[in-house]
């Protein structure tokens, strides 16, 4: 059951991705981008990952695709449907992709001596689960990290102000 | 029973589509947007090794790989609306400034 | 009140903030209050910590605030130490940076980087409190580093003057080599112990062999080198005093250039099991001492005096800790801090009321004189800062360098003792030289400048009174009686008992307590003709002062006439800045310069060679046959342009392009991992 929805959600994700990746529209792959991001949640429901699936959802879907689409609605996209999609590397850029496809797959093709499957300790959906034991590591042991990535949020922020602001002033 | 190696290859398949999706399109937006599509997939395999180690690290850092997902596409959309003021298309190989 | 140890580098950080980013435009003339408040507000919480140490139950204390760097066994915690060395540490650095920080509103008032300059002393605060705090050795590495920057910065404040620019580079470039050896260190203890926290590598510390311990003992001993100015890495603390006086008397006296005084006592399970490097510090220290305190016999800068002065004291304090009396050396670092801070600031005081004097003759001690009537207050105190570094009991100096000297001759370092009775002799004689040239004697002020004359303001007096009680009462109270004063039984859990390895240290000091507590034994007469000894020296070259710059002032320059080579030694600093221009700085410019010229001579050579090639032997089928003239020419030109089109793409600007080189990158790397 458990390998029937991966392999359902799995494609899922590389059709749509496929799909996002050669759409002349952008909104149409901004779309199609939600949809392997729900996609993703399920595989990450799949995983025992419950929080992040939500994350997911929420910010990614719902919060950096907004913002993908508000950016889209600034700018002038008709123009760019009609005119040449592809760049002119793109025969070499596909075929060294398939070429590393093949390559990956070989890989992991051959096995690799992992350590016994270990699982998590809670049950999917009871409490205490994920969402307690998520926090009480990025809030104990990556304490300092999660700083400063609030640090890099703000300096993005600012960045985006000053780089979108029509005029600056001297 | 789902194993590692199925993670592992989803994701490889997921960065590989999302890195040809950046190295052919010309349109910027598309191409930040698959650049979205390969820090996932990087996100994918970050839960596999999670799972299969029943050690919270692994998505602890898939969050922080959100987080930088969220600030490069502020950033990044924050270039192409200022870029947009003086082109009416964005492709990016008519941006060719760092040629010296 | 321990578990708020946090607090301390807090307050500085946050002055930092409030100065740094609103500085120039808020806080402009009250930045000097907002940066002093921070100060004080640390120093009260390192009292009441200090208080709780002292009179409570002492120990040691951890206070852990997250986990830094975790990958692997290798993790590092942003975590606080509190124990006996750090409380008096945090006590010197806090205090006197606060009186520092006191006097420089006085000092600075006016000068167009005046929010700048509290800003840079708020950070050297905060920089020098990790360093003091940090629970591993990374954390204070990070305080290492900073209060280099800080150096560099309040060195180079007055950037305008080329001199002070270069000063500041220089102290940076020698403390970066320090830092190397500080690093590499570091990787040997990881290397070892598996672990960089105090508590982890000094559990693990006994079973070093000698030959790991020895050389972790010399790598972090070249970062002392370079942090405390001893040699060969001395060289760039003379050129400090190019900074704001303040700035040398809180860093180039009592608090940064004492870290690497600091880090070895911390270190001091390791150097026990390693005491080859203590040999190694010991000479350093005592050769550093002596040669230092010759050299500031005849300066006449008056900041260059006290430079060099600190060097010595410095070298004093590397004496105590390589004969493995680490708590002598704390104690000393105490009392320097004191005394030297005192005497620093009092020289900026003679400094700034000189200010309408010409500049060159501000800090020149050839033309003071007879300031004392009109600077009582500086005067008295430097007075009492002078006795107390001459080693006058019952003033502080006499405690903690009496206890040095007697260290070194009762664990047998003879010559050491020598090399450092001598120096004690000369510093009593140039502090007293430089008190008599400032203060007594005939005016040779510039005579627009006299009237100028005034005693500073009280932001300034103040913290000079308050330095000078220390320097009485910072000895005695502490080091009463000697080797059995209240410091030994405090320090005494944050350090390694004695050295393991023939140093005796730990009973060098039974000897001397009971020689001085019955006076009997057969020990007990030496160590009391020691301390007669050295009130005798250091009475003895008050004397030779006096006698030379008072009683008859013609003896100095007679005596520099019939030593001229002696004094133009003296005088020159030994050549050591000249040396190390011909020996390092000329060999690395010649090399880049060879360098140079391979690339502008074979490269260029090379290049002009193949064009002149192709142009001779194009005119030779020029002259040979026509018809291959016309071909040869449109070939090269056609395989030019084919390999231009070629490597066009290399470069060609588009970042997919570049992307794809990328991708090809991971292509090869996974090939070379499927076919190895």
């Amino acid at each position: 059951m458990e390998l029937l929805f991966f392999y359902m959600f799995s494609a899922g994700i590389i059709g749509a991705s496929l799909l996002m990746v050669t759409r002349a529209n952008v909104i149409h792959a901004a779309l199609l981008l939600v949809l392997t991001f729900f996609f993703m949640s399920g595989i990450f429901i799949l995983a025992g990952a419950e929080f992040l699936a939500v994350v997911q959802v929420l910010l990614y879907a719902g919060g950096i695709m907004v913002l993908y689409l508000f950016s889209i609605m600034l700018m002038n996209v008709e123009v760019s449907v009609r005119l040449r999609q592809y760049h002119r590397q793109s025969f070499f850029a596909v075929a060294a992709s398939l070429i590393l496809i093949f390559e990956v797959w070989t890989v992991l093709g051959r096995g690799g001596s992992y350590p016994a499957f270990k699982g998590f300790s809670w049950q999917l959906g009871a409490t205490p689960g994920n969402v307690e034991a998520l926090g009480s590591v990025l809030y104990t042991k990556y304490l300092f990290p999660f700083e400063v990535a609030s640090i890099l949020l703000l300096a993005a922020m600012i960045g985006a102000i000053v780089l979108a602001k029509r005029t600056i002033d001297r | 029973m789902v194993s590692l190696t199925h993670y592992l290859a989803l994701g490889a398949i997921v960065f590989v589509i999302g890195a040809a999706g950046v190295l052919m399109r010309r349109n910027a937006i598309i191409i930040l947007m698959s650049i979205e599509l390969m820090l996932n997939s990087v996100n994918i395999t970050l839960v596999g090794f999670s799972r299969q180690w029943g050690d919270m690290t692994g998505q602890v850092f898939a969050i922080f790989i959100i987080t930088v997902a969220a600030a490069e596409a502020a950033v990044g959309l924050a270039i192409l609306v200022s870029l947009n003021r003086d082109r009416t298309a964005l492709n990016v190989d008519e941006v060719n400034l760092l040629k010296w | 009140m321990i578990e708020l140890a946090w607090l301390i580098p807090l307050f500085p950080a946050l002055g930092v903030v409030i100065n740094g980013f609103f500085g120039t435009r808020y806080t402009r003339d009250n930045a000097g209050h907002i940066a002093s408040l921070m100060a004080g507000l640390s120093f009260l919480v390192v009292l009441g910590i200090a208080s709780e140490m002292i009179f409570g139950s002492g120990g040691t204390h951890t206070i852990h605030l997250w986990d830094w760097i975790s990958a692997g066994k290798f993790s590092v915690s942003i975590a606080f130490l509190i124990d006996p060395l750090s409380t008096i540490m945090l006590l010197v650095v806090s205090g006197v940076g606060f009186l520092v920080h006191v006097y420089s509103v006085g000092y600075l008032q006016g000068d167009p980087g005046y929010p700048r300059f509290f800003t840079y002393l708020n950070l050297f605060m905060l920089s020098m409190f990790l360093l003091v705090l940090g629970d591993n050795y990374l954390l204070m590495f990070v305080g290492w580093e900073g209060v280099g920057l800080c150096s560099y910065l309040l060195i180079g404040f007055w950037y305008e003057k080329k001199s002070a620019s270069d000063a500041g580079k220089k102290a940076f470039i020698v403390n970066r080599i320090g830092d190397a050896g500080f690093l590499l260190g570091m990787f040997m203890i990881w290397i070892l112990t598996d672990s960089l926290t105090y508590s982890e590598v000094f559990q693990a510390a006994p079973n070093m062999t000698a030959a790991g311990a020895t050389a972790i003992g010399l790598l972090l001993f070249i970062g002392a080198a370079g942090k405390s100015a001893q040699i060969p890495l001395y060289v760039w603390l003379p050129d400090a005093m190019e900074g704001p006086t303040p700035v040398s008397a809180l860093i180039h006296a009592a608090t940064m250039v004492t870290a690497g005084v600091y880090m070895v006592a911390r270190t001091s399970p390791i150097y026990a099991m390693g005491p080859g490097a203590l040999e190694v510090i010991a000479i350093v220290g005592a050769v550093t001492a002596f040669f230092a305190a010759s050299i500031g016999l005849v300066q006449n800068d008056i900041k260059r005096v006290l430079a060099y002065s600190t060097v010595s004291q410095l070298g004093f304090m590397f004496i105590a800790l390589g004969v493995g009396a680490y708590a002598t050396a704390i104690f000393h670092l105490m009392t320097h801090a004191f005394f030297k801070g005192l005497m620093f600031l009092g020289s900026g005081s003679v400094i700034h009321s000189l200010h309408h004097a010409p500049v060159e003759q501000q800090q020149d001690m050839r033309y003071m004189g007879g300031l004392k009537s009109k600077l009582p207050i500086t005067y008295w105190t430097f007075v009492i800062g002078a006795l107390a570094i001459a080693g006058i009991p019952p003033l502080a100096g006499f405690w903690s360098k009496d206890e040095i000297l007697a260290n070194a001759f009762f664990t047998g370092h003879y010559f050491i003792w020598g090399l450092g009775t001598a120096a004690a002799f000369m510093t009593a004689f140039y502090m007293f030289r430089l008190i008599f040239m400032t203060f007594h004697g005939e005016m040779r002020v510039d005579h627009h400048a006299r009237e100028y004359i005034h005693e500073s303001p009280y932001s300034m007096t103040v913290p000079l009174i308050i330095l000078a009680v220390l320097s009485v009462v910072g000895g005695i109270i502490p080091g009463f009686p000697l080797e059995g004063g209240w410091i030994h039984s405090f320090l005494a859990p944050s350090l390694a008992k004695g050295g393991a390895g023939g140093h005796a240290a730990s009973e060098a000091v039974q000897f001397v307590r009971v020689a001085v507590e019955s006076g009997g034994g057969h020990e007990g007469p030496t160590a009391i003709i020691l301390i007669i000894l050295a009130i005798a020296i250091a009475v003895g070259g008050i004397a030779l002062a006096w006698f030379m710059y008072m009683r008859n002032p013609a003896v100095p320059d007679d005596l520099a006439s019939r030593f001229p080579g002696l004094h133009r030694l003296l005088l020159n600093k030994y050549y050591i800045d000249e040396i190390y221009e011909a020996c390092i700085i000329k060999p690395i410019y010649r090399l880049m310069n060879s360098l140079w010229s391979f690339d502008a001579n074979v490269v260029d050579g090379a290049v002009n060679g193949a064009s002149l090639v192709t142009l001779v032997s194009s005119r030779f089928s020029g002259i040979f046959d026509l018809k291959t003239v016309d071909g040869a020419v449109n070939g090269i030109a056609s395989m030019t342009k084919f390999f231009s089109q070629v490597f066009k793409f290399i470069q060609s600007g588009m970042v997919q392009n570049y992307l794809f080189v990328m991708l090809l990158g991971i292509f090869m790397m996974l090939s070379a991992y499927l076919f190895r």
